[in-house]
């Protein structure tokens, strides 16, 4: 049985801890909100952007002159995974989903025999890699400086990519991250984007478009600015479902915080008790005694 | 009255213009281009320079935007432009890109010298 001031810290260690716990679950709901804007507010340039490349590509035919970024080096032989996670942890499993999709791809593209490189941006999910095929890392982007995730911070992400893939260092890119549904559900999805795999487009209206240059040149233009917006994108879905997740994880852990200082208070109330019961039995008992 | 275009100019973080207009010029990359209602569809990728936008018919460009470069489509309803980065013309530091320049020049950054030059140009007519 431990003692009544044992008993009485703890309960003030566990009401403390529920605090850290409220202030962070009302934080992560307030740059939740930040984040789900911010997400919303880019949704038209990244719709637009899929819409044009869909009814290029269904005017374009893949051969073998076709762009690189779109056609493939014509090997599947390297792979390179781009895994976005957050800077912070306490945030429920958003990282450790992220990070076991991404292993079980890994592990699938190595037992097929394929070469795999890692390219991390954000450092959480680079931890369970590093233990275990640090070998394959070939960099990490640190975004720790960075409050709200800006275009810039993704084209530098998508220029390296791009100049990695330029420079022959692997044959086809993944990018990893979390799809925000809501703050309950985030999705760990996994995008290919080199070579760009886009939709089948049938826009219909494209009957009599005029490009300008010719189709080849925009597209050769194009995508390298469509990986740019899709590698934005991933990092805002990442933002938003990092901030949900926190916050289910933190309003959790208040409440089982609260459930335990429930626990804790009964406990010493009914230890207060028999202390008190003991003495009085102890005193009568001495009395009669006499 | 004739009829208007539905402008909208874009950025990969927000939105930044939607407007209903009369013309706009848009710095194509093989020729500046006018866009009026009932325009051919089409699509064109932008170099580095000016949108020029008029809300009137036959009035004054009352819209300026510079463009880093993007792309432009043009629809049977509208005109939508991609740029990365869009600043309104009226808030060029001149003073700024005049010494950034200058810091391209001696660097020999050709991109760059030509992305500031059209962006002085803008700004000083």
């Amino acid at each position: 049985m431990p003692s009544l001031k044992s008993l009485k810290t703890r309960i003030t260690s566990v009401k403390s801890t529920q605090k850290i716990t409220k202030a962070m679950k009302m934080v992560a709901a307030a740059k939740l909100r930040r984040a789900q804007e911010a997400a919303e507010a880019a949704r038209p340039y990244s719709e637009r952007m899929a819409a044009v490349m869909a009814s290029l590509a269904s005017r374009v035919t893949v051969g073998p002159e076709s762009p690189r970024l779109l056609a493939g080096t014509g090997k599947d032989q390297v792979h390179l995974l781009v895994i976005c996670s957050s800077e912070r942890g306490l945030a429920g499993g958003f990282n450790s989903n992220i990070a076991k999709l991404a292993r079980r791809t890994l592990e699938e593209l190595l037992a097929q025999g394929k070469t795999v490189k890692l390219l991390f941006v954000g450092k959480k999910a680079r931890a369970p890699f590093a233990r275990t095929h640090k070998e394959l890392i070939v960099g990490t982007v640190d975004m720790s400086h960075i409050k709200q995730v800006g275009f810039a911070d993704a084209k530098a992400v998508a220029d390296d990519v791009v100049a990695r893939f330029e420079a022959g260092e692997f044959d086809v890119a993944h990018l990893f991250f979390s799809t925000f549904r809501s703050a309950l559900n985030q999705e760990p999805t996994r995008l290919q984007i080199i070579p760009a795999a886009l939709g089948s487009g049938s826009s219909g209206t494209d009957a009599a478009v005029e490009y300008e240059p010719g189709e080849d040149a925009i597209l050769e233009d194009l995508l390298p600015r469509n990986l740019a917006v899709q590698v934005f994108r991933a990092l805002l879905e990442n933002a938003a479902s990092e901030q949900g997740s926190r916050m289910t994880a933190m309003d959790n852990a208040t409440r089982n915080a609260g459930d335990m200082i429930n626990r804790l208070t009964i406990t010493y109330n009914r230890t207060r008790q028999a202390a008190i019961t003991k003495e009085l039995i102890e005193i009568i008992s001495g009395a009669e005694a006499l | 009255m004739a009829e208007l275009l539905d402008f909208e100019l874009v950025s990969p973080e927000r939105r930044l213009a939607r407007a209903t207009v009369a013309m706009v010029v848009v710095p194509g990359s093989e020729g500046d281009f006018g866009v009026l209602p009932g325009h051919a569809p089409m699509m064109s990728t932008i170099r580095p320079g000016a949108i020029h936008i008029h809300e009137t018919d036959g009035g004054p460009a009352t819209m300026r935007f510079f463009v880093d470069g993007g792309f432009a489509e043009v629809t049977e309803t509208g005109l939508t432009i991609l740029a990365e980065k869009a600043t309104p013309v009226a808030e060029i530091d001149v003073a700024a890109v005049a010494s950034q320049l200058a810091a391209a020049r001696t660097a020999g950054d050709d991109a760059a010298i030509a992305r500031l030059e059209a962006m002085q140009a803008a700004a000083t007519n």
